[in-house]
C-alpha cells in the first residue's frame, strides 16, 4: 500500500510540467457532501503510466465541492474489479461509492479503461463503461470518468472535460509580460498560446470551442480584435477602428461577434457578421455602452451602460433596438451575461463600496451576492450553468475563484506566480471518447 | 472642425462653469492661467538674434514623450500627467495651466504629435475601463482643441486598467492611476 502512495507521488511529481500550474483549495463545499473512494485504478500488463487516471478523478471530483474523497491510504484493499470488493470495508469507512476499475493496453500508445461505479448501501454496479485513449489522452480520460460518475450522481451535466482560458502578467510594472493561457478547468495541463509586451484581454471563445477572439495591444500599441482558431493556429486580425476595439463576444450560433467601438466617437455596441463581414450598429448613445454578451436565443444583447450616470445593465432586442433597463440594484453593476437557462444574470456588483459577483434572478428579481472577496471581476459560466469562475485579489496576486450558482460551494486557483485574470471559461466538453460497446 | 472646435469651447467653458461653482477640495492653483510661454521666435528671425551661444533651444525639444520648451534663458519640461476622479472624466481645473503650455506648444509648431495616453484605476471592470481611459483622454482631447491644437496632432489610445502607474490597491495608488499621459512623438 505505501508503496502505491508513493508511486502516485512520484507520478505528479513527473507530471508537473516547468510552467506554472493553477492548484485549487476548495474553500467551500455542500454539507451532504457525497462520501465516495477512487480506488487507484488497477494496472494490467502495463508499468505506471505519466498519468494517474484515477488520481484526475479524485482532484475533479474533490474540487466540483459535492463530493468527499477518501484517501488511498485510509482504504482497506484495493478492488480493481466488483467481485472484488468486501462491501463491508467500506460501510466501515462510511463511504456510499466507489469508482474502480483497470487500466490495460490496447495496440500501438492506446490504452483501454474498465471502470465502474459501485453503489457500496446497494451493494450493486450502477454503471459500468469502458474507453480507450492514447497516453496523452490519459488525463482527458480521467475528465470523462468524473463527467460521467458527477452526471450520474448529482443529475447536472459534469464541467470536468471543459478548458479555461486566461490572462496572466508577470514581471514589474514598466516591463510587463502578458500571457494568454488555456489550462484544463482543474487548473492542469497549461498552454500558453500568445504572449506579448502590450496587454492582452477579453479573451473569449467561440461555441464551437474552436476558435477564441481577444484584444491585443501588439499592432504599434493599439488595441484590435483577432480570432484565432486553436487547431491551425491560424490568426486573424478582425478589426482596428480608430479608437476603442474590444469586448468581443460570439452569439451562440457563432455566426456573430458583437464588439466595442468608438469609431463614431462614443463606445457604442456593433456586430460584426462573420461570414460576409458586415458591421451593424447596434447602439447609439453618447453615454459608454459596453461588455455585450448574447440572451441564449441570439435575439437581444445584454450591456453595460452608464447612460443613466452610473453603469448598469441593459438588455437591446436586435429586431427592434429597444432598450430596457434591468438593473437597479447597487450603484456599479457591469460585465453581465445570462445564465445558459436565461433565468439569470451574473456580474460584477458593487455593494458598500466592494466589488463582487452578484446573481440577479430574473424572475424574482432579486440580486443576490455570491463572493466574499473583493475587486472581484470578470465572471464567466461554466458551459453547465452551475458554477462560474471570476478573478479577484488576494494579497497583492490576482487568482481565480469558482462559485456554484446557488453560492454552496467555493473554490481557489492560486497560481504560484503573477497576477492571474480574466477566465474565461470553454463553451462545451472536449469529447474525446465513445464508451465501447461490451 | 470648426463646429467641432466650438463645441469643444462651449463643452469646457460649461465645465469650468461647473467647477467655478463648487467648493473645491483640491489645492488651488492661481485662478487665471498664466500663460508664461512667449510665441517662440520663428526660424527665420533666428539670424538676427545677439546671442548665438545661448545653450537654451529656440525650439520644443521632445525628450522621452516629454516636451522640453524654452523658457527665457533656460527650458522648461511640460508635466505630462493629468488626473481624473472615480469614474469622471472631467478635466480637473488645477491642470489647466500645464495644458494651455501643452496647447501653446502645439499651436506654435504644427509639427508636434502627441498621444493622449487614457487610464483608469483597477476598480471596476476592464471593458468599462478602458471606455472611461478612452473618455478621459477625449477630455483632454478637447480642451486642446479648444485652445487651439488641431486634431490631426493627437490620437487618443486608452489603456483602461492595464497599464497602472502604481501597484498597490488603495487610493494612493487608484489616484496615481486614474490619469491621462501626454506622449510626445
Amino acid at each position: 500500500m505505501k508503496y502505491i502512495v508513493s508511486l502516485l507521488v512520484v507520478c505528479v511529481l513527473q507530471v508537473a510540467p516547468a510552467r506554472a500550474e493553477l492548484r485549487i483549495e476548495v474553500t467551500k463545499g455542500v454539507d451532504n457532501a457525497v462520501r465516495i473512494a477512487i480506488v487507484p485504478f488497477e494496472m494490467r500488463r502495463t508499468g505506471a503510466l505519466p498519468t494517474d487516471i484515477s488520481e484526475v478523478v479524485t482532484r475533479d471530483l474533490t474540487l466540483s465541492g459535492r463530493f468527499e474523497t477518501l484517501p488511498v491510504s485510509q482504504m482497506l484493499s484495493l478492488p480493481g474489479q466488483p467481485d472484488e470488493i468486501f462491501p463491508r470495508d467500506w460501510r466501515l469507512l462510511d463511504v456510499e461509492y466507489l469508482v474502480l476499475g483497470s487500466m490495460e493496453p490496447a495496440g500501438e500508445g492506446q490504452y483501454r479503461l474498465q471502470f465502474f461505479l459501485y453503489n457500496v448501501f446497494n451493494q450493486s454496479v450502477q454503471l459500468s463503461q469502458a474507453i480507450q485513449g492514447t497516453t496523452e489522452e490519459l488525463r482527458d480520460m480521467g475528465h470523462y470518468v468524473s463527467d460521467v460518475v458527477f452526471e450520474n450522481l448529482t443529475g447536472i451535466d459534469g464541467a470536468f472535460s471543459t478548458r479555461i482560458m486566461y490572462v496572466t502578467a508577470t514581471g514589474p510594472i514598466e516591463d510587463r509580460q502578458y500571457q494568454l493561457n488555456i489550462a484544463d478547468a482543474d487548473g492542469a495541463r497549461v498552454e500558453t498560446i500568445l504572449r506579448s509586451r502590450e496587454p492582452i484581454l477579453s479573451a473569449t471563445w467561440a461555441p464551437d470551442g474552436h476558435r477564441v477572439a481577444y484584444v491585443s495591444f501588439e499592432n504599434d500599441g493599439r488595441p484590435a480584435i483577432y480570432l484565432r482558431d486553436l487547431e491551425t493556429r491560424m490568426v486573424q486580425q478582425l478589426t482596428s477602428f480608430r479608437g476603442l476595439n474590444g469586448a468581443p463576444a460570439f452569439s451562440s450560433d457563432g455566426k456573430q461577434l458583437a464588439m466595442v467601438l468608438s469609431k463614431d466617437g462614443n463606445p457604442d455596441i456593433y456586430v460584426l457578421n462573420l461570414d460576409n463581414r458586415r458591421l451593424r450598429r447596434i447602439t447609439r448613445h453618447y453615454a459608454i455602452d459596453t461588455e455585450p454578451s448574447w440572451t441564449p436565443d441570439d435575439k437581444a444583447i445584454v450591456f453595460t451602460s452608464n447612460r443613466g450616470g452610473k453603469p448598469q445593465i441593459y438588455m437591446i432586442t436586435l429586431s427592434d433596438l429597444s432598450v430596457e433597463r434591468l438593473t437597479f440594484e447597487g450603484d456599479y453593476n457591469a460585465k453581465a451575461s445570462m445564465l445558459p437557462d436565461g433565468s439569470g444574470l451574473v456580474m460584477v456588483h458593487r455593494r458598500e463600496g466592494i466589488f463582487h459577483i452578484g446573481h440577479l434572478d430574473l424572475r424574482r428579481g432579486r440580486m443576490t451576492v455570491l463572493t466574499e472577496t473583493s475587486l472581484d471581476e470578470s465572471p464567466s459560466i461554466a458551459p453547465n450553468g452551475s458554477m462560474l469562475i471570476y478573478a479577484t485579489q488576494v494579497g497583492d496576486n490576482g487568482i481565480l475563484a469558482a462559485v456554484s450558482i446557488d453560492g454552496g460551494v467555493k473554490f481557489n486557483l492560486p497560481s504560484s506566480e503573477g497576477d492571474v485574470r480574466e477566465p474565461a471559461w470553454s463553451p462545451k466538453k472536449r469529447v474525446l471518447f465513445e464508451p465501447i460497446a461490451e | 472642425m470648426g463646429i467641432s472646435s466650438i463645441r469643444g469651447m462651449v463643452l469646457v467653458s460649461v465645465t469650468a462653469l461647473l467647477l467655478a461653482g463648487c467648493t473645491s477640495t483640491e489645492q488651488e492653483e492661481p485662478d487665471v492661467a498664466p500663460v508664461t510661454v512667449e510665441p517662440t521666435t520663428t526660424a527665420g528671425t533666428a539670424g538676427e538674434m545677439r546671442e548665438p551661444e545661448t545653450v537654451a533651444p529656440r525650439r520644443p525639444m521632445v525628450q522621452g514623450g516629454n516636451l522640453i520648451v524654452p523658457l527665457g534663458d533656460a527650458t522648461e519640461e511640460l508635466q505630462g500627467l493629468f488626473y481624473f476622479d472615480f469614474d469622471q472624466a472631467i478635466v480637473k481645473r488645477v491642470g489647466h495651466t500645464e495644458l494651455n503650455k501643452h496647447a501653446m506648444a502645439m499651436k506654435d509648431d504644427r509639427s508636434l504629435r502627441v498621444r493622449l495616453e487614457g487610464h483608469a484605476d483597477e476598480r471596476g471592470t476592464r471593458e468599462y475601463n478602458l471606455a472611461l481611459g478612452e473618455r478621459r483622454a477625449n477630455a483632454i482631447r478637447a480642451y486642446l482643441q479648444a485652445q487651439g491644437v488641431l486634431g490631426s496632432q493627437m490620437e487618443v489610445i486608452s489603456y483602461g486598467e492595464e497599464k497602472p502607474a502604481a501597484m498597490g490597491h488603495n487610493e494612493q495608488a487608484w489616484a496615481q492611476n486614474r490619469r491621462v499621459e501626454i506622449v510626445y512623438k
